[in-house]
Protein backbone atom coordinates (compact mmCIF):
# COMPACT_ATOMS: atom_id res chain seq x y z
CA UNK A 1 0.00 0.00 0.00
CA UNK A 2 0.63 3.31 -0.40
CA UNK A 3 2.44 5.72 2.35
CA UNK A 4 0.77 8.95 3.10
CA UNK A 5 1.89 11.84 4.67
CA UNK A 6 -0.72 13.92 7.97
CA UNK A 7 -1.26 16.64 4.97
CA UNK A 8 -2.98 14.26 3.22
CA UNK A 9 -4.82 12.80 6.15
CA UNK A 10 -8.20 13.39 5.02
CA UNK A 11 -11.54 12.14 6.31
CA UNK A 12 -12.33 9.15 5.53
CA UNK A 13 -8.86 8.20 4.19
CA UNK A 14 -7.98 4.47 5.38
CA UNK A 15 -4.29 3.90 7.36
CA UNK A 16 -2.48 1.44 9.83
CA UNK A 17 -1.75 2.85 13.01
CA UNK A 18 0.08 0.20 15.64
CA UNK A 19 -0.82 -2.84 13.46
CA UNK A 20 -4.72 -1.60 13.27
CA UNK A 21 -6.51 -0.74 10.66
CA UNK A 22 -8.19 2.93 11.05
CA UNK A 23 -10.10 5.70 9.47
CA UNK A 24 -9.46 9.05 9.91
CA UNK A 25 -11.85 11.50 11.41
CA UNK A 26 -10.24 14.69 12.12
CA UNK A 27 -7.07 16.61 11.33
CA UNK A 28 -5.83 19.64 13.00
CA UNK A 29 -2.46 21.28 11.61
CA UNK A 30 -0.82 23.18 14.54
CA UNK A 31 2.33 25.37 14.04
CA UNK A 32 4.18 27.63 16.91
CA UNK A 33 5.09 31.40 15.08
CA UNK A 34 7.95 29.78 13.83
CA UNK A 35 9.84 25.80 14.32
CA UNK A 36 8.23 22.28 14.01
CA UNK A 37 4.35 21.94 13.11
CA UNK A 38 2.43 19.08 14.43
CA UNK A 39 -1.18 17.47 13.14
CA UNK A 40 -3.26 16.26 15.88
CA UNK A 41 -5.43 13.55 14.41
CA UNK A 42 -8.25 11.87 15.31
CA UNK A 43 -8.84 8.36 14.30
CA UNK A 44 -11.29 5.45 14.92
CA UNK A 45 -9.51 1.86 14.85
CA UNK A 46 -12.20 -0.01 12.21
CA UNK A 47 -11.86 -3.18 14.42
CA UNK A 48 -12.54 -2.09 17.50
CA UNK A 49 -14.62 1.00 16.99
CA UNK A 50 -12.42 2.35 19.61
CA UNK A 51 -11.53 6.64 18.45
CA UNK A 52 -7.66 7.15 18.89
CA UNK A 53 -5.90 10.80 19.76
CA UNK A 54 -2.54 10.90 18.55
CA UNK A 55 0.07 14.02 17.52
CA UNK A 56 2.27 13.68 14.21
CA UNK A 57 5.46 15.59 13.38
CA UNK A 58 3.91 17.43 10.00
CA UNK A 59 5.25 15.48 7.18
CA UNK A 60 5.20 11.91 8.96
CA UNK A 61 3.79 9.08 7.16
CA UNK A 62 1.52 6.13 7.54
CA UNK A 63 0.77 3.25 5.68
CA UNK A 64 -2.60 3.26 3.59
CA UNK A 65 -4.63 0.32 4.54
CA UNK A 66 -6.11 -2.18 2.56
CA UNK A 67 -9.48 -1.13 3.38
CA UNK A 68 -12.73 -1.10 1.56
CA UNK A 69 -16.41 -0.47 1.83
CA UNK A 70 -18.66 -3.05 -0.15
CA UNK A 71 -22.00 -3.55 -0.42
CA UNK A 72 -22.94 -7.49 -0.03
CA UNK A 73 -26.20 -9.68 0.47
CA UNK A 74 -26.35 -11.58 3.72
CA UNK A 75 -27.01 -16.04 3.12
CA UNK A 76 -27.15 -17.44 5.59
CA UNK A 77 -24.66 -18.86 9.41
CA UNK A 78 -23.88 -22.18 9.53
CA UNK A 79 -22.93 -21.21 13.68
CA UNK A 80 -19.99 -20.07 13.49
CA UNK A 81 -19.47 -17.75 10.26
CA UNK A 82 -22.09 -15.53 8.35
CA UNK A 83 -21.45 -15.51 4.72
CA UNK A 84 -22.36 -12.87 2.66
CA UNK A 85 -22.45 -12.67 -1.08
CA UNK A 86 -21.28 -10.28 -3.61
CA UNK A 87 -24.60 -9.98 -6.06
CA UNK A 88 -22.36 -8.96 -8.45
CA UNK A 89 -19.39 -11.40 -8.84
CA UNK A 90 -21.22 -14.16 -6.33
CA UNK A 91 -18.11 -13.79 -4.20
CA UNK A 92 -18.77 -14.92 -0.92
CA UNK A 93 -17.17 -13.46 2.25
CA UNK A 94 -17.00 -15.36 5.79
CA UNK A 95 -17.77 -12.65 8.92
CA UNK A 96 -16.59 -14.18 12.07
CA UNK A 97 -19.15 -12.77 14.89
CA UNK A 98 -16.53 -10.27 16.22
CA UNK A 99 -17.03 -8.65 12.86
CA UNK A 100 -20.79 -8.99 12.43
CA UNK A 101 -21.14 -7.41 16.26
CA UNK A 102 -24.33 -5.88 17.41
CA UNK A 103 -25.63 -6.21 13.58
CA UNK A 104 -26.34 -10.14 14.35
CA UNK A 105 -29.85 -8.82 15.27
CA UNK A 106 -30.70 -7.53 12.16
CA UNK A 107 -29.54 -9.76 9.54
CA UNK A 108 -31.92 -10.74 7.16
CA UNK A 109 -31.51 -13.06 4.43
CA UNK A 110 -31.36 -11.23 0.91
CA UNK A 111 -30.81 -7.75 2.64
CA UNK A 112 -28.00 -5.76 1.40
CA UNK A 113 -25.14 -4.32 4.31
CA UNK A 114 -22.20 -2.71 4.12
CA UNK A 115 -19.21 -4.76 4.97
CA UNK A 116 -16.24 -3.40 5.93
CA UNK A 117 -13.39 -5.42 4.06
CA UNK A 118 -9.88 -5.32 5.26
CA UNK A 119 -6.79 -7.26 3.25
CA UNK A 120 -10.18 -8.85 1.71
CA UNK A 121 -11.84 -10.21 5.09
CA UNK A 122 -15.34 -8.55 6.53
CA UNK A 123 -14.01 -6.73 9.97
CA UNK A 124 -17.55 -4.54 10.49
CA UNK A 125 -21.15 -5.07 9.19
CA UNK A 126 -23.17 -1.93 9.07
CA UNK A 127 -27.13 -2.46 8.58
CA UNK A 128 -28.83 -0.56 6.54
CA UNK A 129 -30.82 1.99 8.10
CA UNK A 130 -34.13 0.41 8.71
CA UNK A 131 -34.81 -2.83 8.28
CA UNK A 132 -38.45 -5.06 7.75
CA UNK A 133 -38.74 -8.16 9.96
CA UNK A 134 -41.71 -10.12 11.25
CA UNK A 135 -42.49 -10.60 14.83
CA UNK A 136 -42.30 -14.24 16.25
CA UNK A 137 -43.92 -13.96 19.73
CA UNK A 138 -45.49 -11.34 21.74
CA UNK A 139 -48.59 -11.00 24.14
CA UNK A 140 -52.28 -10.76 21.95
CA UNK A 141 -52.85 -7.21 21.46
CA UNK A 142 -56.25 -5.56 22.58
CA UNK A 143 -58.96 -4.80 19.87
CA UNK A 144 -59.46 -1.41 19.82
CA UNK A 145 -55.77 -0.22 20.91
CA UNK A 146 -54.80 2.99 19.62
CA UNK A 147 -50.91 3.93 18.54
CA UNK A 148 -50.99 6.60 22.00
CA UNK A 149 -52.12 3.42 24.01
CA UNK A 150 -48.18 2.42 25.35
CA UNK A 151 -46.04 -0.56 24.37
CA UNK A 152 -45.24 -4.04 24.53
CA UNK A 153 -42.22 -6.65 23.90
CA UNK A 154 -41.80 -8.24 20.40
CA UNK A 155 -39.31 -10.99 19.12
CA UNK A 156 -37.98 -10.85 15.86
CA UNK A 157 -37.09 -13.58 13.71
CA UNK A 158 -33.62 -12.56 14.30
CA UNK A 159 -33.91 -13.67 17.82
CA UNK A 160 -34.40 -9.19 18.67
CA UNK A 161 -36.51 -7.60 20.83
CA UNK A 162 -38.15 -4.37 20.31
CA UNK A 163 -40.71 -2.52 21.67
CA UNK A 164 -43.78 -1.98 19.94
CA UNK A 165 -47.21 -0.77 20.32
CA UNK A 166 -50.18 -2.36 22.10
CA UNK A 167 -52.33 -3.47 18.81
CA UNK A 168 -48.95 -4.91 16.57
CA UNK A 169 -49.76 -8.80 16.56
CA UNK A 170 -47.67 -12.00 16.34
CA UNK A 171 -47.09 -12.60 13.00
CA UNK A 172 -46.72 -8.88 11.68
CA UNK A 173 -44.02 -7.11 9.65
CA UNK A 174 -42.37 -4.10 11.55
CA UNK A 175 -40.06 -1.81 10.21
CA UNK A 176 -37.22 -0.79 12.94
CA UNK A 177 -34.61 1.94 12.77
CA UNK A 178 -31.51 0.39 13.38
CA UNK A 179 -29.76 2.89 14.66
CA UNK A 180 -31.90 2.52 17.16
CA UNK A 181 -33.41 -0.36 17.78
CA UNK A 182 -36.91 1.44 17.51
CA UNK A 183 -40.15 0.76 16.29
CA UNK A 184 -41.09 3.04 13.49
CA UNK A 185 -44.19 1.57 11.62
CA UNK A 186 -46.00 -2.06 10.40
CA UNK A 187 -44.54 -2.49 7.16
CA UNK A 188 -47.44 -3.81 4.44
CA UNK A 189 -47.14 -7.39 4.08
CA UNK A 190 -45.78 -7.98 0.35
CA UNK B 1 -19.49 22.03 -9.44
CA UNK B 2 -20.69 24.57 -6.66
CA UNK B 3 -17.10 25.17 -5.81
CA UNK B 4 -16.31 27.94 -8.70
CA UNK B 5 -18.44 30.67 -5.72
CA UNK B 6 -16.14 31.87 -3.43
CA UNK B 7 -15.63 30.39 0.15
CA UNK B 8 -16.02 33.21 2.39
CA UNK B 9 -18.79 36.38 1.60
CA UNK B 10 -18.34 39.14 -0.70
CA UNK B 11 -19.34 41.53 2.38
CA UNK B 12 -15.63 40.11 3.78
CA UNK B 13 -13.79 40.53 0.64
CA UNK B 14 -15.12 44.60 0.59
CA UNK B 15 -13.51 44.59 4.08
CA UNK B 16 -10.30 43.23 2.09
CA UNK B 17 -10.02 45.88 0.55
CA UNK B 18 -10.57 49.02 3.02
CA UNK B 19 -7.83 46.73 4.91
CA UNK B 20 -5.49 47.18 2.26
CA UNK B 21 -6.37 50.51 1.47
CA UNK B 22 -5.80 51.42 5.02
CA UNK B 23 -2.74 49.83 5.38
CA UNK B 24 -1.07 51.94 2.45
CA UNK B 25 -2.17 54.65 3.49
CA UNK B 26 -0.75 54.03 7.49
CA UNK B 27 2.63 53.51 5.61
CA UNK B 28 2.53 56.69 3.12
CA UNK B 29 1.55 58.78 5.77
CA UNK B 30 4.64 57.42 7.52
CA UNK B 31 6.70 57.87 4.27
CA UNK B 32 7.53 54.16 4.01
CA UNK B 33 7.82 53.71 0.54
CA UNK B 34 6.16 50.69 -1.02
CA UNK B 35 7.78 47.88 -2.90
CA UNK B 36 8.12 44.97 -4.76
CA UNK B 37 10.18 41.84 -5.16
CA UNK B 38 9.85 38.79 -7.01
CA UNK B 39 7.74 35.61 -5.87
CA UNK B 40 10.22 32.83 -7.28
CA UNK B 41 13.55 33.01 -5.68
CA UNK B 42 16.49 31.78 -6.93
CA UNK B 43 16.78 30.32 -3.01
CA UNK B 44 14.90 28.96 -0.79
CA UNK B 45 15.33 29.36 3.03
CA UNK B 46 17.64 26.68 5.15
CA UNK B 47 15.07 27.37 8.22
CA UNK B 48 13.54 23.80 9.11
CA UNK B 49 10.51 24.72 10.65
CA UNK B 50 9.86 26.12 6.55
CA UNK B 51 9.60 24.29 3.36
CA UNK B 52 9.77 26.29 -0.18
CA UNK B 53 7.43 25.24 -3.11
CA UNK B 54 9.91 24.05 -6.20
CA UNK B 55 9.24 25.78 -8.91
CA UNK B 56 10.71 23.65 -12.80
CA UNK B 57 11.60 26.99 -14.44
CA UNK B 58 13.37 26.68 -18.25
CA UNK B 59 16.66 27.91 -16.27
CA UNK B 60 16.35 25.70 -13.81
CA UNK B 61 14.52 25.67 -10.45
CA UNK B 62 13.41 28.43 -8.47
CA UNK B 63 11.54 28.29 -5.22
CA UNK B 64 8.15 30.33 -3.85
CA UNK B 65 9.17 32.47 -1.39
CA UNK B 66 8.18 31.97 2.16
CA UNK B 67 8.60 35.63 2.96
CA UNK B 68 9.89 39.05 1.09
CA UNK B 69 12.56 39.32 4.21
CA UNK B 70 15.72 38.24 1.93
CA UNK B 71 14.97 40.50 -1.33
CA UNK B 72 14.11 43.19 1.05
CA UNK B 73 16.92 43.45 3.30
CA UNK B 74 19.05 43.43 -0.22
CA UNK B 75 16.65 46.83 -0.94
CA UNK B 76 17.73 48.03 2.50
CA UNK B 77 21.49 47.35 2.20
CA UNK B 78 20.99 49.16 -1.13
CA UNK B 79 19.56 52.08 0.57
CA UNK B 80 16.07 51.73 -0.09
CA UNK B 81 15.54 53.69 3.46
CA UNK B 82 11.64 52.84 5.45
CA UNK B 83 10.20 50.11 2.96
CA UNK B 84 7.29 48.52 3.16
CA UNK B 85 5.25 45.59 0.90
CA UNK B 86 1.88 43.82 0.94
CA UNK B 87 2.98 40.47 -0.86
CA UNK B 88 1.48 36.79 -1.40
CA UNK B 89 3.77 34.39 0.67
CA UNK B 90 4.18 30.42 0.30
CA UNK B 91 4.42 27.74 2.34
CA UNK B 92 4.04 24.43 1.37
CA UNK B 93 2.30 21.66 3.73
CA UNK B 94 0.89 24.83 5.92
CA UNK B 95 -2.94 24.04 5.54
CA UNK B 96 -4.99 24.35 8.85
CA UNK B 97 -8.08 26.56 10.44
CA UNK B 98 -5.22 29.35 10.95
CA UNK B 99 -3.33 28.56 7.47
CA UNK B 100 -3.07 28.66 3.84
CA UNK B 101 -0.29 26.80 2.05
CA UNK B 102 -0.62 30.55 -0.26
CA UNK B 103 -1.29 33.76 1.92
CA UNK B 104 -1.42 37.52 2.12
CA UNK B 105 2.38 38.93 3.94
CA UNK B 106 2.27 42.58 5.41
CA UNK B 107 6.01 43.07 5.93
CA UNK B 108 7.86 46.57 6.46
CA UNK B 109 11.42 47.73 8.05
CA UNK B 110 12.04 50.46 10.01
CA UNK B 111 15.52 52.32 10.14
CA UNK B 112 17.06 52.84 13.31
CA UNK B 113 14.62 51.36 16.10
CA UNK B 114 14.80 48.48 17.99
CA UNK B 115 12.36 45.38 18.57
CA UNK B 116 10.61 47.61 21.38
CA UNK B 117 10.40 50.38 19.32
CA UNK B 118 8.46 48.41 16.74
CA UNK B 119 6.55 46.30 18.76
CA UNK B 120 4.70 49.75 19.72
CA UNK B 121 4.60 50.59 16.86
CA UNK B 122 2.46 47.28 15.65
CA UNK B 123 0.88 47.13 19.05
CA UNK B 124 -0.53 50.89 18.02
CA UNK B 125 -1.47 49.25 14.22
CA UNK B 126 -3.21 46.28 15.87
CA UNK B 127 -5.16 47.91 18.07
CA UNK B 128 -6.61 50.67 15.81
CA UNK B 129 -7.53 48.68 13.22
CA UNK B 130 -9.45 46.25 16.02
CA UNK B 131 -10.83 48.46 18.03
CA UNK B 132 -8.55 47.51 21.31
CA UNK B 133 -7.74 49.23 24.43
CA UNK B 134 -4.05 48.04 24.14
CA UNK B 135 -1.50 45.12 25.43
CA UNK B 136 0.66 43.19 27.15
CA UNK B 137 4.47 42.43 26.97
CA UNK B 138 5.84 39.12 27.99
CA UNK B 139 9.37 37.81 27.93
CA UNK B 140 8.99 34.21 26.40
CA UNK B 141 11.16 32.32 29.60
CA UNK B 142 8.22 33.93 32.00
CA UNK B 143 5.18 33.38 29.83
CA UNK B 144 6.25 29.67 29.43
CA UNK B 145 6.94 29.19 33.11
CA UNK B 146 3.66 30.90 34.02
CA UNK B 147 1.44 28.92 32.02
CA UNK B 148 3.24 25.60 32.15
CA UNK B 149 3.85 25.83 35.76
CA UNK B 150 8.03 24.89 35.34
CA UNK B 151 11.14 26.26 33.63
CA UNK B 152 11.75 24.97 30.62
CA UNK B 153 14.39 26.66 29.80
CA UNK B 154 16.43 24.70 32.07
CA UNK B 155 14.81 21.60 31.88
CA UNK B 156 16.75 18.39 30.95
CA UNK B 157 15.36 17.04 27.38
CA UNK B 158 14.12 13.44 29.87
CA UNK B 159 12.29 16.16 31.93
CA UNK B 160 10.96 17.85 29.06
CA UNK B 161 9.73 14.58 27.59
CA UNK B 162 8.42 14.08 30.67
CA UNK B 163 6.20 17.18 30.73
CA UNK B 164 4.98 16.87 27.20
CA UNK B 165 3.96 13.89 27.79
CA UNK B 166 1.89 14.63 31.46
CA UNK B 167 0.40 17.95 29.00
CA UNK B 168 0.10 16.97 25.12
CA UNK B 169 -0.72 12.98 26.12
CA UNK B 170 0.23 11.40 23.06
CA UNK B 171 3.91 12.83 21.57
CA UNK B 172 5.41 11.59 18.88
CA UNK B 173 8.73 9.72 19.14
CA UNK B 174 12.06 11.29 19.49
CA UNK B 175 11.54 14.81 18.97
CA UNK B 176 14.31 17.03 19.63
CA UNK B 177 15.02 19.85 22.32
CA UNK B 178 13.47 22.30 19.94
CA UNK B 179 10.50 20.02 18.73
CA UNK B 180 9.98 19.52 22.56
CA UNK B 181 9.48 23.15 22.67
CA UNK B 182 7.46 23.88 19.75
CA UNK B 183 5.07 20.85 21.23
CA UNK B 184 4.70 22.62 24.48
CA UNK B 185 4.25 26.01 22.88
CA UNK B 186 1.71 25.31 20.14
CA UNK B 187 -0.25 22.87 22.26
CA UNK B 188 -0.22 24.65 25.42
CA UNK B 189 0.98 27.97 25.97
CA UNK B 190 -0.68 29.60 22.47
CA UNK B 191 -4.26 28.57 23.40
CA UNK B 192 -3.65 29.92 26.89
CA UNK B 193 -3.02 33.53 25.10
CA UNK B 194 -6.62 32.81 23.51
CA UNK B 195 -7.97 35.15 26.24
CA UNK B 196 -5.79 37.64 27.18
CA UNK B 197 -6.27 39.87 23.80
CA UNK B 198 -3.45 41.59 22.51
CA UNK B 199 0.04 40.00 23.87
CA UNK B 200 3.64 40.17 23.19
CA UNK B 201 6.22 37.85 23.25
CA UNK B 202 9.69 38.95 23.81
CA UNK B 203 12.71 37.74 24.99
CA UNK B 204 13.06 34.50 22.90
CA UNK B 205 15.95 32.17 23.43
CA UNK B 206 18.95 32.16 21.18
CA UNK B 207 18.00 28.54 18.92
CA UNK B 208 14.85 30.59 18.33
CA UNK B 209 16.12 33.97 17.40
CA UNK B 210 15.56 33.07 13.93
CA UNK B 211 17.11 36.26 11.74
CA UNK B 212 17.02 38.60 15.09
CA UNK B 213 20.06 40.02 16.32
CA UNK B 214 21.68 38.65 19.83
CA UNK B 215 21.38 40.98 22.86
CA UNK B 216 22.12 40.25 26.40
CA UNK B 217 19.15 39.21 28.61
CA UNK B 218 18.92 41.02 32.23
CA UNK B 219 20.43 37.68 33.54
CA UNK B 220 23.43 37.89 31.32
CA UNK B 221 21.81 35.33 28.93
CA UNK B 222 22.29 35.94 25.26
CA UNK B 223 18.48 36.27 23.99
CA UNK B 224 17.02 36.75 20.53
CA UNK B 225 15.76 40.42 19.76
CA UNK B 226 12.57 38.91 18.55
CA UNK B 227 8.96 39.44 18.95
CA UNK B 228 5.46 37.69 18.32
CA UNK B 229 2.13 39.53 18.50
CA UNK B 230 -0.60 37.44 19.53
CA UNK B 231 -4.17 38.70 19.34
CA UNK B 232 -7.21 36.39 21.19
CA UNK B 233 -4.40 33.26 20.87
CA UNK B 234 -3.67 33.44 16.87
CA UNK B 235 -0.04 34.29 15.84
CA UNK B 236 -0.18 37.35 13.86
CA UNK B 237 3.01 39.03 13.30
CA UNK B 238 6.55 38.10 13.76
CA UNK B 239 9.70 40.77 14.64
CA UNK B 240 13.07 41.49 14.77
CA UNK B 241 15.47 43.73 15.40
CA UNK B 242 18.07 42.92 12.59
CA UNK B 243 21.11 41.06 12.92
CA UNK B 244 23.27 42.58 10.40
CA UNK B 245 26.02 40.26 11.03
CA UNK B 246 26.77 38.29 7.82
CA UNK B 247 29.39 35.54 9.25
CA UNK B 248 26.90 35.18 12.59
CA UNK B 249 23.56 34.52 10.11
CA UNK B 250 25.80 32.03 7.66
CA UNK B 251 26.47 30.54 10.80
CA UNK B 252 22.63 30.06 12.16
CA UNK B 253 22.11 28.58 8.24
CA UNK B 254 24.66 26.27 8.91
CA UNK B 255 23.03 25.05 11.82
CA UNK B 256 19.31 25.26 10.38
CA UNK B 257 21.03 22.59 7.87
CA UNK B 258 22.47 20.58 10.22
CA UNK B 259 19.15 20.48 12.23
CA UNK B 260 17.21 19.27 8.72
CA UNK B 261 19.86 16.93 7.91
CA UNK B 262 19.29 15.36 11.71
CA UNK B 263 15.64 15.12 10.77
CA UNK B 264 16.13 13.71 7.58
CA UNK B 265 14.67 16.98 5.84
CA UNK B 266 17.01 18.51 2.96
CA UNK B 267 19.47 20.86 2.95
CA UNK B 268 18.23 24.34 1.06
CA UNK B 269 21.21 26.66 -0.15
CA UNK B 270 21.80 29.16 1.50
CA UNK B 271 21.27 32.70 -0.18
CA UNK B 272 24.55 34.24 -1.65
CA UNK B 273 23.07 37.68 -2.45
CA UNK B 274 21.75 38.25 0.70
CA UNK B 275 25.02 37.76 2.32
CA UNK B 276 27.00 39.55 0.30
CA UNK B 277 24.33 42.63 0.68
CA UNK B 278 24.77 42.09 4.57
CA UNK B 279 28.63 42.33 4.02
CA UNK B 280 27.90 46.00 2.50
CA UNK B 281 26.12 46.49 5.43
CA UNK B 282 22.50 46.32 6.81
CA UNK B 283 21.06 49.85 8.38
CA UNK B 284 20.43 49.16 12.07
CA UNK B 285 16.82 48.52 11.67
CA UNK B 286 13.96 46.52 12.48
CA UNK B 287 11.56 44.40 10.72
CA UNK B 288 8.31 42.53 10.75
CA UNK B 289 6.14 40.23 8.90
CA UNK B 290 2.22 40.36 9.70
CA UNK B 291 -0.76 37.63 8.65
CA UNK B 292 -2.78 39.92 6.37
CA UNK B 293 -5.11 37.19 6.15
CA UNK B 294 -5.03 36.76 9.98
CA UNK B 295 -5.59 40.22 10.56
CA UNK B 296 -8.77 40.40 8.39
CA UNK B 297 -9.70 36.84 10.28
CA UNK B 298 -9.71 38.83 13.42
CA UNK B 299 -11.45 41.93 12.14
CA UNK B 300 -14.61 40.01 10.38
CA UNK B 301 -14.50 37.63 13.82
CA UNK B 302 -14.18 34.55 11.25
CA UNK B 303 -13.04 31.55 13.36
CA UNK B 304 -11.41 30.20 10.44
CA UNK B 305 -9.09 31.26 7.17
CA UNK B 306 -11.52 30.10 5.05
CA UNK B 307 -13.78 32.82 6.18
CA UNK B 308 -11.88 35.14 4.93
CA UNK B 309 -10.59 33.30 1.90
CA UNK B 310 -12.30 34.08 -1.20
CA UNK B 311 -10.58 30.99 -2.69
CA UNK B 312 -8.76 28.90 -0.33
CA UNK B 313 -6.44 25.84 -1.50
CA UNK B 314 -9.06 23.30 -1.90
CA UNK B 315 -10.86 26.34 -3.89
CA UNK B 316 -8.22 27.13 -5.98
Amino acid sequence: MANFSTNEFKPGLKVMLDGEPCSIMENEYVKPGKGQAFNRVKLRNLRSGRVWERTFKSGDTLEGADVMDVELEYSYTDGEFFYFMDPVSYDQHAAGSEAVGETQKWLKEQEKYEVTLYNGAPITVTPPNFIELEITETDPGLKGDTAQGGSKPATLTTGAVVRVPLFISQGEIIRIDTRTGEYVSRASKS
Amino acid sequence: MSDWRPGAPLSVQRQRATLLAELRQYFHRLGVMEVETPLLCQYGVTDPGLDNFAVVCGDGERWLQTSPEYAMKRLLAAGSGDIFQICKAFRSGELGQRHNPEYTLLEWYRLGVDHYDLLHQVGELVCGLLGRAGWQVWPWRTLVQHVLGSDIERATHRELEQLALAQVGDIPPALDREALLDLLVSHCVEPALAKWGVVFVVDYPLPQAALARRVQGPDGEALGARFECYVDGLELANGYWECGDADELALRFESDNLLREQRGLPCRPVDQRLLAALRSGLPDCSGVALGVDRLLALQSASPDLDGVLAFNWNRS
